[in-house]
């Protein structure tokens, strides 16, 4: 099984204001492993595609399959849960809980997975801060951090349950070059050493020339 | 602790002062509840208790009989009838086989028949008209406790002296009557007998006072100018008093002769005190419903506060149930601290109002802790909580996380 993810004849369309088809018979698939990035002008898919993709959005005509199964027609529940499990999460916003600290951040998708105990769990993530530079943060409040290593702790809360796939939406897109540079080395880390899937929107050419593969939206639709 | 609960108890703390003010509105909501409902209780517990003195729980008695016509044909005209009362039939007979039967009832406690009539006190060319009762001394005391407020005299003298009579506080200050005076009085039936008093009661309802006394059996059916088997009521008290009206149709067939319980003898009395019950219920629910929207405030504000967490946390896979338990436990925590609180206000305020002299009929303040109404309260404070809180909660599960990742 070399395919992590697999997207065959997707559409969607949004009703409101008027009728309009936003994505249009796409299919691919990812392999594991694979750093694959989207690309695309704005307003031609991308996020609609990955949040798909994300399984939080369940309103589309397709399949989608992870890890081999078909997620198409899975209850909410079902889905949270193999969400919990498989799939991280980087936004361009970096969500984390203001009121915990940076190590609770981290914490909280591995204790609601609850697969470890808490200290197990609590090592874990200091491990995960300690990788991307930030054990002196840990104890801080994520609201005290600034936004580059805001954006490092969303990403080690992304990494916690070490999930198959890691999904960013524009992960860098609020970033100087600096922390680009450095988030970018941390995600293409991840493909090497554990053998992680990332699928990333991004803006940022650079970024995308140097991942495995990106993949072109325009206008609702891939460009062979 | 589940993360559930941690996330919870982190909103919870992090949003102290609007925590604080909600707890406050169960808080006084629950005090307020526990106490109304407390003094309700109270009151009825005095009023019932005073009514008691005086009153039975239940009482069997013939009813007046209107004559009819000897024959009634169906298929014949109606010819001039004259109805009246049938003289004699205010007499139960043989009430002592009925008191026989009613004393091996499981439900009944005492049974006390009597004879009752309405007589004169005469003093002099003045007269006092007034109600004389007469039963056996010990068991009229073990059903309207007599004794308790006697305040002159020994109650028991009643079974000894064999022409004694107790009569109440009013008729004695009104004709200057001491314990071992003798006092003349006149029955309906128009007997005249002097009568020596060996006692004089006081009970806190003065109409009862200046009308109201007590003699033997036997002297009582002398003045009806009757048999040493007569009497005109059988009165029962029971176990449980809110039970007589579910025995009085019960004993009605029994026996044959109208069975009333006391509160159908007293509708007046019984509609007063369900108004003051339906007030009193519609006030402090409405309280309590009140601090419940303070619980439905704070958390509907956190729900929106919160809604990237919501999101975030959705997208990371907790599900919907996970999140109106974390707004929930949010509300409950509100709940319990503030039911808590309430109860130990109210009972702080209920110890301070025990011993608040009114004065009067009723003396001290009528309250105390009532275990049942607390456990009422208690049970729907936590349900007002919770349905407070499950509101917004499920407004938060709903939230589509694509939508707030978008903005
Ligand atoms: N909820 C929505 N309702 C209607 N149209 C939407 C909605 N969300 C996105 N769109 C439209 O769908 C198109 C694709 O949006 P998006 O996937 O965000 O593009 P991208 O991420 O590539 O910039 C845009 O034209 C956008 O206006
Ligand atoms: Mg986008």
């Amino acid at each position: 099984m070399m395919n992590v993810l697999s997207v065959n004849n997707i559409r969607k369309s949004f009703y409101d204001p008027i009728e309009f088809e936003v994505l249009k018979s796409i299919s691919f698939d990812v392999k594991r492993g694979e750093f694959l990035t989207l690309v695309g002008k704005s307003g031609s898919g991308k996020s609609t595609l990955l949040y798909l993709l994300s399984t939080m959005d369940t309103d589309y005509k397709g399949e989608l399959l992870v890890d081999g199964e078909l997620l198409t027609g899975k209850s909410l529940d079902d889905l949270a849960r193999i969400r919990n499990e498989k799939i991280g999460f980087i936004f361009q916003f970096h969500y984390l809980l203001a009121e915990f600290t940076c190590l609770k951040n981290v914490m909280i998708p591995a204790l609601r997975l609850g697969k470890y105990s808490k200290e197990e769990i609590e090592f874990k993530a200091m491990q995960k801060l300690d990788a991307l530079g930030l054990a002196d943060q840990a104890l801080k409040p994520a609201s005290k951090l600034s936004g580059g290593q805001q954006q490092r702790v969303a990403i080690a809360r992304a990494l916690i349950n070490d999930p198959l796939i890691i999904m960013g939406d524009e992960p860098t897109g609020n970033l100087d070059t600096k922390n680009t540079d450095i988030v970018f080395n941390i995600l293409k880390d991840l493909t090497h050493t554990s053998g992680q899937t990332i699928i990333a929107v991004t803006h940022d050419m650079d970024f995308a020339r140097a991942s495995d593969r990106t993949i072109e939206m325009v206008d609702g639709k891939i460009r062979d | 602790m589940n993360i559930n609960s941690d996330i919870a108890k982190t909103y919870t703390v992090s949003g102290r002062k609007q925590t604080m003010v909600a707890i406050l509105g169960v808080l006084l909501g629950m005090a307020v509840y526990m106490f109304m409902n407390s003094m309700n209780e109270g009151f009825n517990r005095t009023s019932n208790e005073s009514f008691f003195k005086s009153t039975p729980h239940l009482r069997v008695y013939s009813d007046d009989k209107i004559s009819a016509p000897l024959q009634e044909l169906s298929d014949a005209e109606m010819i001039i009838i004259n109805p009246k009362i049938v003289p004699n039939t205010a007499k139960i007979n043989d009430p002592q086989a009925i008191a026989n039967v009613l004393m091996k009832q499981s439900e009944v406690k005492v049974v006390v028949p009597q004879v009752a009539m309405n007589v004169f006190y005469n003093n002099g060319k003045s007269q006092i008209s007034g109600k004389t009762v007469g039963f056996e001394p010990a068991k009229g005391n073990e059903m309207f406790n007599i004794k308790s407020f006697m305040v002159q005299g020994d109650f028991d003298n009643l079974s000894s002296v064999s022409n004694g009579i107790v009569i109440g506080a009013g008729i004695a200050a009104k004709m200057n009557l001491e314990t071992g005076d003798n006092l003349s009085i006149t029955s309906s039936r128009g007997v005249n007998r002097v009568l020596k008093i060996v006692g004089i009661f006081q009970t806190n309802n003065s109409v009862e006072d200046k009308t109201k006394s007590y003699v033997s059996l036997s002297t009582a059916q002398q003045l009806m100018k009757e048999s040493n088997a007569f009497v005109s009521d059988i009165n029962v008290n029971f176990f449980e008093f809110n039970k007589a009206k579910d025995f009085a149709a019960k004993y009605s067939d029994m026996f044959g002769y109208k069975a009333e319980d006391w509160q159908a003898a007293n509708e007046s009395y019984m509609a007063a005190s369900r108004m003051r019950a339906i007030v009193i219920t519609f006030v402090s629910l409405t309280l309590l419903l009140v601090s419940g929207f303070g619980i439905y405030n704070i958390l509907n504000m956190t729900v929106s506060q919160k809604i990237n967490d919501i999101a975030i946390l959705k997208a990371m896979g907790f599900r919907g149930n996970d999140v109106v338990r974390i707004f929930v436990t949010q509300a409950m925590t509100v709940g319990v601290i503030g039911v808590a609180l309430g109860i130990t206000l109210a009972i702080v305020l209920i110890n301070i109002m025990k011993h608040v002299y009114v004065g009067g009929d009723i003396g001290y303040f009528p309250i105390r802790f009532e275990p049942m109404i607390f456990l009422r309260g208690t049970i729907i404070g936590l349900f007002i909580t919770f349905m407070a809180g499950y509101i917004p909660a499920r407004k938060a599960a709903r939230v589509d996380p694509v939508s707030i990742f978008r903005k």
